[in-house]
């Protein structure tokens, strides 16, 4: 699996550190960064996030 | 500009009462079903004019993120919630970012973002279980019985937000006052630019004295950055202040009843999404108007007509929360859209979970006989508001 986010769209509503603080987590300015772009063994907590960002800013893709 | 719409299906003729949430009437009301299960965004008028009830889950994620589709109330159409039909002043305020659309909302809201963050409000846990704990300690001292919401749910948000901006305490009363002649759907626009202005003042006051004498708090971080004006600071504060007390006051009342009657879930934290998702009280906030024409759960929906998503309506759609009239802690609840969704999303959000967690641990632990003073069927609860929630919660404890 690949994470990708754009940080761009993101609106720092934590959605995704709330589902998966494993593989995001907001930086200094709020904003997302990934913590473990290949999402490990979480890769349904990388999708359910994707799905729950309010701005669409994670995309995850399969290998 | 396409908007993938061929025959637009003709609207029902007749309109429908608005708000449908109505004293007597059981919440969510009845036609918010109705309406998912038929054709798609029932249409009805208002004094602002056409406006479309969008109700399904899907459509309602859709309306929040189209960029078609805009949140500034000064647009012709936009849809006006008060009896009056009045636009409600407190939009002309600026720095009232909700009521701006991008690229314009996105210079507030990321100056905001950072004080928000999982890890910001996680650092605040101390502050809000001591401000929990206070009111507590005042509650039990004073006797053993209480409005619980003049003496609990109302101030824990309010002075949460007070101290996380700066707000002097002694202020607490004024706020509250000023804060629920806004969110009252019956007080008139007079009333509420009377309650505007005196907040607006306020707070140009404390922002002058904090640029003078910074503190640690929200206020005096965003002088130091420097990228807000005066008047969009006290704004910002304002906005801040008033999004974050009586919803947040309400979700606490509702939660302790609900705990009530169901205490077998006292101390499971799964009870925040789920009481976010059931009450769904900003149902009737995230109003919007369509820019262009836009079609949206298969209806074409006219530039200039007002949109209204329906929050509630889309936190009990049924090809997403199975039984969605159970409360029931257990099922995943997160995709509920109690919060919005789109840019727009609830900036508190996760200060609102913390709130609810610690507000409610504290409570039923330090409470424990903790009981209704009233039959619940007696209990009132606001229809008048934009809010849904309740009047009061008289409650006895030993
Ligand atoms: C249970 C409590 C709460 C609920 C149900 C709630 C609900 C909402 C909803 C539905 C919106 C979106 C409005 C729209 O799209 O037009 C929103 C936005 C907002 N909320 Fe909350 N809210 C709550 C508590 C709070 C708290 C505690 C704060 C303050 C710290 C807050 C600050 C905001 C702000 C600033 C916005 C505007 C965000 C933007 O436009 O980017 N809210 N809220
Ligand atoms: S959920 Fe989306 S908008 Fe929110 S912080 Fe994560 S990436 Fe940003």
């Amino acid at each position: 699996m690949r994470i990708t986010v754009d940080t761009g769209r993101c609106v720092g509503a934590g959605q995704c550190v709330l589902t998966a603080p494993d593989l995001f987590d907001q930086d200094d300015d709020g904003l997302v960064t990934v913590l473990d772009p290949t999402a490990g063994v979480s890769a349904g907590a990388a999708r359910e996030a994707a799905a729950l960002c309010p701005s669409g800013a994670i995309s995850v893709a399969a290998d | 500009m396409s908007t993938g719409a061929e025959a637009p299906t003709p609207a029902p003729q007749c309109p429908v009462a608005f708000p449908l949430r109505q004293p007597g009437r059981p919440f969510p009301p009845p036609e918010y079903a109705q309406y998912r299960a038929g054709p798609g965004p029932v249409r009805t008028e208002l004094p602002s004019g056409t406006v479309w009830l969008v109700t399904r889950h899907e459509d309602v994620r859709a309306v929040l993120t189209d960029p078609r589709i805009s949140a500034d109330p000064s647009r012709p159409g936009f849809p006006k919630a008060s009896r009056t039909g009045g636009a409600p002043s407190q939009y002309e305020v600026p720095g009232w970012f909700v009521a701006m659309d991008p690229p314009e909302h996105g210079r507030f809201r990321k100056t905001l973002i950072p004080e928000f963050t999982v890890r910001k409000v996680r650092e605040l846990r101390p502050a809000i279980q001591q401000i929990v704990d206070e009111r507590i300690d005042a509650m039990l001292a004073a006797g053993t019985s209480a409005d619980l919401v003049e003496s609990f749910a109302l101030p824990v948000p309010s002075l949460v937000i007070s101290s996380l901006l700066g707000v002097p305490r002694a202020d607490r009363d004024f706020f509250e006052d000023r804060t629920r002649v806004l969110v009252r759907l019956s007080s008139t626009d007079e009333e509420r630019d009377k309650a505007t202005q005196a907040l607006l003042r306020y707070l140009g006051r404390l922002i002058q004295i904090k640029q003078r004498r910074p503190g640690d708090d929200l206020i005096s971080r965003l002088i130091a950055a420097g990228t807000l004006s005066r008047q969009e600071l006290s704004g910002v504060s304002m906005l801040l202040l008033i999004a974050g007390h009586e919803t947040t006051a309400n979700n606490i009342g509702l939660g302790v009843v609900q705990l009530l009657a169901n205490p077998q879930w006292i101390g499971d934290d799964r009870i925040v999404e789920e009481l976010l998702r059931y009450y769904s009280v900003a149902d009737l906030v995230a109003f919007r108007v369509a820019v262009e024409d836009v079609e949206v759960g298969g209806r074409l929906i006219r530039a200039g007509e007002g949109i209204v998503p329906l929050l509630a309506a889309a936190n009990h759609d049924d090809t997403v929360f199975a039984a969605p009239r159970e409360f029931d802690p257990e099922r995943s609840a997160r995709s509920h859209v109690a919060f919005g969704y789109g840019v727009h999303q609830c900036l508190g959000q996760n200060l609102v979970r913390v709130e609810m967690e610690i507000a409610y641990r504290t409570l039923f632990a330090r409470m424990p006989s903790l009981a209704l003073a009233v039959p619940v069927e007696e209990l009132s609860l606001k229809y008048d508001g934009v809010l849904f929630g309740l009047h009061e919660l008289p409650v006895t404890w030993k």
